[in-house]
């Protein structure tokens, strides 16, 4: 059995999760990517996706993540997230809804530069939602 | 002399004061709690983000094509003040120590010649310092309807922020707003956003030697969170003021409910006296009546 390393998931809020993980998936910015224990030192920003953990204790946990960066370390793996919210509890709506702001960004962004930005916050969104469809 | 009548009167409203100010003091304290709570929960955050924030930014130091958020502009013409306060008064001196600091700091950067801009969160604030700063505050706003700091309201502010920093309307932005220390002492603190610096640095120090592989490259990482920890300091601020504003007053309302004991105390032990004084006399009226008999 793979070892076990320190997960801690942490919201502007508050600490969501910090336990002993095996395997933790992360949708990173430039694809999703697996952190085993031992990991080489990695700091990666991420798009929003769902952040898979397979707890030490077993079981697996599934959380909607937005924004924020996974630092991976000696010490284990710390995800930042601005919103995270568990799988089960997310509603289907809420994304929309996100969506639809995000649609109006790009409706309303005054340069090249931001527009793209928000184009790819959008792509972004729609992409977890066809994610959290198939799940 | 006040009459016995007017003596009661004034029992009796001081002790609806002190009802009122005891229950004040009670909501506080459960307030205070929640707040507490939640300024630490949001510290495991804003700690992390700072300890990452600072390692890149080493990588960053004197070098040019360091993201104007991380080195400035360069200038330090126009200073922003962001005052943040209560919505309500009634809590001690709390807003009124982070109005004082930040009007001395204003004060000093207007004699030093820089061009100072005022922008006030909460409504407290804005009302003491319109008085003398008033032409200085370009904005303000208004948390009043919020019953609990959620991060996206901070967000809003910081990206107003960000905002007027791209517009070129500031060189430097600094946040002033009261550290949560304990119920008894909350000290004001000002803090300067951009360009960013990082007094925690030293907490992440067991990380600083390890080579991270960056996913995207430290420029961008960069980029994407500078603007991001703008956001995450004001929230951090936010809720420490909270905290600070149910402590401070929960101890003015301790203050106030032990004040209006005391002058219950005073005012009964006058009322007993008088009434005392007053049975004397009409009693001596009687007996002397009874002798000229």
């Amino acid at each position: 059995m793979a070892g076990a390393f320190q997960f801690e998931l942490v919201s502007p809020e508050r600490l969501l999760l910090s336990e002993e993980a095996t395997e933790v998936v992360v949708p990173g910015a430039e694809g999703e990517f697996g952190i085993m224990a031992g990991h080489a030192p990695v700091m990666s920003t991420m798009r929003p996706g769902v952040l898979r953990v397979v707890r030490a204790a077993g079981g697996t946990e599934r959380y909607f993540i937005r924004g924020g960066f996974a630092e991976a370390g000696p010490k284990g793996l710390t995800v930042l997230a601005e919103m995270a919210v568990p799988v089960e509890d997310l509603k289907a709506d809420e994304i929309a809804s996100q969506i639809r702001d995000a649609e109006e960004d790009v409706r309303d962004a005054k340069d090249e530069a931001s527009r793209e930005r928000a184009a790819t916050v959008l792509q972004q969104l729609r992409d977890a939602e066809t994610v959290l469809k198939t799940l | 002399m006040p009459s016995l009548k007017d003596l009661r009167n004034r029992i009796a409203s001081v002790k609806a004061t002190q009802k009122i100010t005891k229950a004040m003091q009670m909501v506080a304290a459960a307030k205070l709690r929640r707040a507490q709570e939640a300024a630490e929960a949001a510290r495991p955050y804003a700690e992390r983000m700072e300890a990452v924030l600072a390692n890149l930014a080493t990588a960053f130091e004197g070098r040019e094509d360091a993201p104007a958020l991380l080195a400035g502009t360069g200038r330090d013409d126009v200073h922003m003040l962001l005052v943040a306060t209560a919505e309500r008064g009634l809590c001690g001196g709390f807003n009124s120590s982070i109005a004082k600091l930040a009007r001395d700091r204003a004060r000093s950067l207007i004699a030093a010649g820089k061009t100072v801009k005022i922008v006030c969160v909460g409504k407290k604030g804005f009302d003491s310092l319109k008085r003398d700063l008033g032409t200085h505050i370009v904005k303000t706003v208004e948390l009043r309807h919020i019953k609990r700091v959620a991060f996206h309201d901070a967000d809003e502010i910081g990206s107003m922020v960000r905002q007027m920093f791209a517009d070129g309307e500031f060189d430097v932005c600094t946040v002033f707003y009261s550290r949560f220390q304990s119920v008894i002492s909350q000290i004001p603190t000002a803090q300067q956003l951009i360009p960013a610096t990082f007094e925690g640095a030293g907490e992440g120090g067991a990380d600083r030697g390890v080579v991270y592989e960056y996913e995207p490259d430290e420029g961008e990482i960069l980029a994407e969170l500078l603007p991001r920890n703008i956001s995450v300091q004001i929230f951090r601020s936010l809720l420490e003021n909270a905290a600070s504003e149910q402590g401070a007053r929960m101890s003015a309302m301790d203050n106030a409910t032990r004040n209006a004991g005391e002058m219950i105390d005073k005012l009964t032990l006058n009322y007993n006296r008088q009434r005392q004084a007053q049975i004397t006399k009409e009693l001596i009226e009687i007996i002397s009546g009874a002798e000229a008999l």
